[in-house]
């Protein structure tokens, strides 16, 4: 069998942006802050486009969650090769409420939608850290999942995934249908060349809703703070071993 | 759950995705370099300078202090720029080019200027050289060279300069004999960019010695790297540029087929038109990569600024700094504004001579005041190599000099200004 992947792709803040939290601790700045695709995410979209070069894929789907400006990100999966876009559309004010539930139910009813039997995703996105999406979608379908994956090899049914585990790495087969989360080192990402951001311009997109599938965005979750990380202090200078062993334990620390 | 008629194959225009969100001009945003700004570029183009940022970043700049040694960058480099597809940007796509517009091959020369390194010739190869053979030459030239010189597996350089003949173009000695069918090529050119690692380079020779003038005599070859009788001298030394294998080139009995005539029979004899006709864009180029380092410059000496302490506070506190710093930053956002609507006339093939001259003549000697005050303001770590500063101000140096000089763009400038009006 062929797959038909659906492919995941969140719009965050770019890793290089020195990230600010808000006065009022409600959240941190975006506006006028650069964004980009999640790192996770091209690593995945590039799996993807890799399975379909290798003619284990029929096509690639290319899914966003979020405001108007995530078509952005769309547009950079598509540039990259996706097939095609799917863009639920999250106003702003419900979007910093939805977490990976929320997120994982769109992606469940739209695979039963498109007939999809593999998706991929960026493990976490480096926005919230929340590394659950792709294991709540699996639960959501009651499909196999293959995290941390750092490789992918598609023969029939069977998906061996390399998956980096503490202790090294594992390989486990899944039977397909899947979902797989993308680790650092699954593949290198593409650039996006004119010619395919030429091309990616011709591509379809469709738009919906979280109530056109039928998934209540309602979270259970309340953002009470968001706060800086503290602030690390000055350290001391010490002499020798036996000062630095006198001030470890004076620290209870040996 | 089905879709909604009309919701799926709904095609947005990439364009307008954001157009709700106001283009501010570069000198309006947080940096010159951010991504997203001036009104001449639309979400296509910010989404390619992404990509030529990422690849300047990853594959040119850790590399370029050891290019700096060798005096050239190298031919996987070219390969690697082939295959991210900078190469002939600007080249039609029937032509085997990669078909995209001005401005797409203008964001390729910018941010080569915001990563400061000056090693890659690749606007010369692309903008220049492919320009030309696109434009002139036959079919079979454009299949022979272009395909190849887009995938950077041929490199492309110019041969206009003799020891003799620089800006006086009518000055050129190099001589092509008639032999037969062939063409028989004796001469020398130096300072030719590419020169080195060049596998075609466009020879610009006397072709009639009785012609009325020497302009009417001057046609354009097409001579391979390996071509028996052309001998490349060396790698020259220079204040500047110095990951650019800038050469000089001697031909000697050097035979050429009749095929290696740019436009076979009708480039004969119209070498100097076929110039004239090209170097608006060269200036323009050449305004692009300065324009650039401009730009660069100032962020870079303005963070250098924010963190140097000196007399009991930063630097950037004291007013001579404060002042100098918006006297660049006003002086380069001004001419930005100039440049950029030179490269929107460009797009549109609407630059003229005389424009493109302006922007040549006044953006160069603006990247050689640029880079004299910020030297001046990171002080003796200025002078240091390892400063980026310090090389961007050899750099600049020669850019009011080559392309044509300055003095040939007041030349050309005052032209205009003399006719009737």
């Amino acid at each position: 069998t062929m797959a038909r992947v659906l492919v995941g792709v969140k719009r965050v803040i770019d890793y290089a942006v020195k990230i600010r939290v808000k006065p009022d601790k409600s959240g941190v700045v975006t506006e006028g802050v650069k964004h980009s695709m999640n790192p996770f995410d091209e690593i995945a979209v590039e799996e993807a486009i890799r399975l379909k070069e290798k003619k284990f894929a029929t096509e690639v789907i290319a899914v966003t969650c979020g405001p108007t400006q995530s078509q952005e990100t769309l547009r950079t999966a598509l540039a990259m090769g996706a097939d095609r876009g799917i863009h639920v559309e999250i106003p702003a004010d419900d979007y910093v409420k939805t977490g990976p539930l929320q997120i994982s139910k769109i992606f469940a009813k739209l695979a039963e939608q498109e007939k999809a039997n593999l998706i991929i995703l960026g493990k976490q996105a480096i926005d919230g850290d929340n590394n659950q999406t792709a294991q709540m979608t699996a639960a959501v379908l009651d499909w196999a999942q293959g995290t941390f994956a750092s490789e992918l090899k598609l023969e029939g049914e069977k998906l061996t995934v390399v998956r980096e585990v503490d202790g090294g790495l594992e390989t486990i087969d899944l039977k397909m249908p899947a979902v797989v989360s993308a680790d650092l080192r699954l593949n290198e990402p593409r650039y996006a060349t004119l010619p395919n951001i030429m091309k990616a311009k011709k591509k379809k997109v469709a738009k919906l809703t979280a109530k056109d599938l039928g998934v209540d965005l309602a979270s259970s979750i309340e953002i009470l703070e968001v706060a800086d990380p503290p602030q690390r202090l000055a350290g001391i200078k010490v002499e020798n071993t036996e000062e630095l062993v006198g001030k470890l334990k004076e620290a209870g620390l040996v | 759950m089905k879709l909604r008629p009309g919701q799926i194959n709904r095609l947005f225009s990439t364009s307008s995705a954001a157009a709700s969100e106001f283009r501010k001009e570069g000198f309006q945003s947080g940096r010159f370099t951010d991504i997203g700004t001036r009104q001449i570029f639309n979400e296509d183009h910010d989404m390619f300078r992404e990509s030529v940022r990422k690849f300047y970043q990853e594959e040119v700049l850790p590399y370029h202090d050891q290019w700096e040694e060798e005096g050239q960058v190298s031919r996987e480099l070219w390969l690697k720029a082939g295959d991210m597809g900078i190469l002939g940007v600007n080249t039609p796509e029937e032509h085997g080019g990669i078909g995209g517009d001005w401005l797409s091959a203008a964001i390729v020369h910018e941010e080569q200027g915001y990563v400061n390194c000056s090693g890659p010739g690749f606007a010369l190869h692309s903008d220049i050289v492919m320009r030309y053979i696109t434009k002139y030459g036959t079919p079979e030239q454009i299949e022979k060279y272009i395909p190849d010189m887009t995938a950077g597996k041929k490199i492309g350089a110019i041969a206009m300069t003799e020891p003799g003949a620089g800006s006086d173009l009518q000055g050129v000695r190099t001589f092509a004999k008639k032999d037969g069918d062939d063409w028989v090529l004796n001469g020398s050119k130096v300072f030719i960019t590419n020169g080195w690692m060049a596998d075609v380079v466009i020879v610009v020779a006397i072709t009639d010695k009785e012609a009325k003038s020497a302009a009417h005599g001057i046609s354009l070859f097409l001579v391979d790297g390996d071509n028996p009788g052309f001998i490349k001298g060396k790698k020259l030394k220079k204040m500047g540029l110095r990951a650019q294998d800038t050469a000089e080139l001697f031909f000697e009995d050097c035979r050429l087929p009749s095929s290696a005539l740019l436009g076979g029979k009708a480039g004969l004899n119209a070498g100097f038109y076929q110039l004239m006709q090209e170097l608006p864009q060269e200036r323009l180029l050449i305004s692009n990569l300065c324009m650039a380092a401009c730009e660069f410059m100032f962020e870079e000496t303005r963070d250098y600024v924010k963190q140097r302490k000196a007399f009991g506070k930063t630097l950037s506190k004291l007013q001579t700094i404060k002042h100098t710093l918006a006297e660049i930053k006003t002086e380069t956002a001004v001419a930005r504004g100039f440049l950029d609507r030179c490269n929107d006339l460009h797009n549109q093939r609407k630059l003229d001579t005389s424009t493109a001259s302006m922007a040549k003549y006044y953006v160069t000697d603006l990247n050689n005041t640029v880079a004299y005050r910020c030297v001046q303001l990171h002080g003796g770590w200025g002078y240091m190599w390892e400063y980026p500063i310090c090389k961007a101000y050899v750099d600049a140096r020669v850019q009011t000099i080559y392309g044509g000089s300055n003095e040939i763009m007041k030349e050309l400038i005052s032209r205009d200004i003399e006719k009737d009006v």
